[in-house]
């Protein structure tokens, strides 16, 4: 029995690994398709029907470009930083339910990879740690736009977490669970989260462009003053890894934000058509992955409409204005569920 | 005086309570951006598509054969004289016996180069020509990474005898017939 789970687990993990890698690289394309709409041009277009291997063209491009490491620079650091980086973004799909449990004759199979009693508080764990990625990359560079990047891309994240975490507070006191796949049941039919923490979601989402370092938040790698920002130095497929984990970041942060605002797998009406339980949970993958695929989309929609923030509007806006008012939000929300329910 | 309506007075008050959350700014800012998204491309994708170019346009330089295929052009040197960048070299030559198929008179151009990075394609040559020969084409003028490559020769201005290989310049004419072409 035991062996069966690992077998699940694994198939799960393997799948999920490539489809992230998938979708990161698509996102790549899908960035310049958007921009280039946005902007009223065509965008890629000469590698494959509609540049659609144009991923693949990046991708090989950046095996085979020079490997450049810096005499100046901490060999171990430097290597381990895009790595953690890495890591860090895929180990975050571990606890996000992507459906509804498949039926092989009396073999269930769970479409998540840990159901974690304490899904959020992983969740946050992770994501903290994904910042060592850039620290470590951005100073064991030994250069000053790389450091400067560095800082801002700390002091960010630091700064952002605490509102991300006050807004999921909000939520929890809700749900009463730390199980994101208990979240997502709760929020079954149309009770959406989104409609009963608004200002919940707005202060999620906004954490969100903070952590995966997306326009307007993109001051760590600012091209336009930082050179690249903490990726400065780096080169080849090392670089490949900071940029590609940006895009697991996006998927990622866009299947929680699916998950935990709205609703998940679950899709209005998904009940009354009368499917067969596999059918059911087919659905409801393609129901999470067009709710992530649309959040990925409006990522980019915002990073080619919005300009970048001074830096110290990012502060302000973090310190001043998301942790007050995602603690008033907290405490509505606490405030609503003593005295009204 | 004001040129067009577009200009708009600064108006610095202070933003209200709303305006200082940004945020219908940023959804009034975004509803625009997905206008766009719906809007024709104004990519021409150059190898296989190609602009329009205005019967005005002056491009790269042509040196016309008449109908017997023979160079109409006779190095008088107006076109040099009259060059105000003084980009055009010519050294004439005599006609030989036997090379009445190739010049269409007695004397011809032995050399004729046009530096192009000299050129500034105003089109006076043209008009000063009076042998019909030297014309300005809709062709574009390609980049080098040598600066003598950009020195025109015969080779590359004269056009070919075939009928493949001559260079029409139908437009620009029709263009001069409607516009009075100043001759000399």
């Amino acid at each position: 029995m035991d062996w069966s789970i690992l077998l699940d687990k694994t198939i799960l993990i393997v799948i999920i690994f490539v489809i992230s890698l998938a979708i990161a690289a698509y996102s790549t394309y899908g960035e310049r398709k958007v921009a280039a709409f946005l902007q009223d041009r065509i965008g890629p277009d000469r590698a494959g029907p509609f540049g659609l291997l144009q991923p693949l063209a990046d991708g090989l491009k950046f095996f085979l470009k020079e490997e450049i490491i810096p005499t100046a620079s901490d060999k171990f650091l430097f290597i381990i930083g895009p790595c953690i980086f890495m890591m860090t973004a895929l180990m975050t799909s571990a606890i996000i339910p992507w459906g509804m449990p498949l039926h092989f004759g009396s073999h269930v199979f769970s479409l998540q990879v840990a159901d974690l009693n304490v899904g959020i508080l992983y969740l946050l764990a992770v994501v903290s740690i994904g910042g060592y990625g850039i620290m470590i990359g951005g100073w064991s560079s030994n250069n000053k736009f790389a450091l400067l990047g560095a800082l801002r891309a700390s002091s960010q994240m630091i700064s952002y977490e605490l509102s991300m975490g006050m807004a999921i507070i909000a939520l929890l006191l809700l749900s009463q669970s730390l199980s994101i796949r208990e979240i997502v049941d709760m929020q079954q039919g149309f009770h959406w989260n989104v409609f009963y923490q608004p200002v919940g979601f707005l202060i999620f989402l906004i954490c969100a462009f903070a952590e995966c370092n997306r326009a307007p938040f993109d001051l760590p790698e600012s091209e336009s003053e930082l050179v690249g920002g903490y990726h400065t130095e780096y080169s080849s497929m090392k670089l490949g890894l900071f940029l590609f984990a940006e895009y697991i970041n996006m998927f990622i942060s866009s299947a929680i934000i699916s998950c935990l605002f709205f609703g998940g797998y679950h899709f209005p009406g998904i009940d009354s058509l009368g499917l067969s339980p596999n059918w059911a949970a087919i659905v409801s993958i393609i129901v999470l992955f067009a709710k992530i695929f649309f959040f990925i989309f409006f990522f980019m929609w915002v990073r080619w409409t919005v300009p970048r923030f001074r830096y110290d509007q990012l502060m302000r806006l973090g310190w001043k204005i998301l942790i007050p008012l995602s603690i008033l939000n907290v405490l509505a929300t606490g405030a609503w569920l003593t005295f009204f329910k | 005086m004001q040129l067009t309506n577009r200009s708009k007075v600064i108006n610095k008050k202070k933003l209200n309570w709303v305006e200082s959350l940004y945020l219908p700014a940023i959804f009034s800012g975004m509803i625009i951006t997905i206008k766009h998204f719906f809007k024709k491309a104004a990519t021409t994708r150059y190898p296989e598509e190609k602009r329009y170019i205005a019967p005005v346009y002056r491009g790269v330089h042509v040196l016309k054969r008449n109908d017997k295929g023979q160079e109409n052009c006779t190095a008088c040197g107006l076109c040099a004289v009259s060059c105000p960048a003084e980009a055009i070299t010519i050294v004439a030559a005599e006609r030989q016996k036997g090379e009445e198929h190739l010049y269409k008179k007695e004397k011809y151009a032995a050399m004729y180069e046009i530096n192009m990075l000299r050129c500034i394609f105003c089109g006076i040559c043209e008009e000063a020509c009076p042998e019909d020969s030297i014309y300005l084409t809709d062709r574009i003028l390609p980049s080098n990474y040598q600066r003598n490559n950009f020195i025109y020769g015969k080779d590359l201005l004269v056009e070919g005898i075939k009928p493949e290989e001559r260079i029409d310049i139908g437009v620009r004419k029709k263009h001069y017939e409607m516009n009075e072409k100043p001759r000399v």
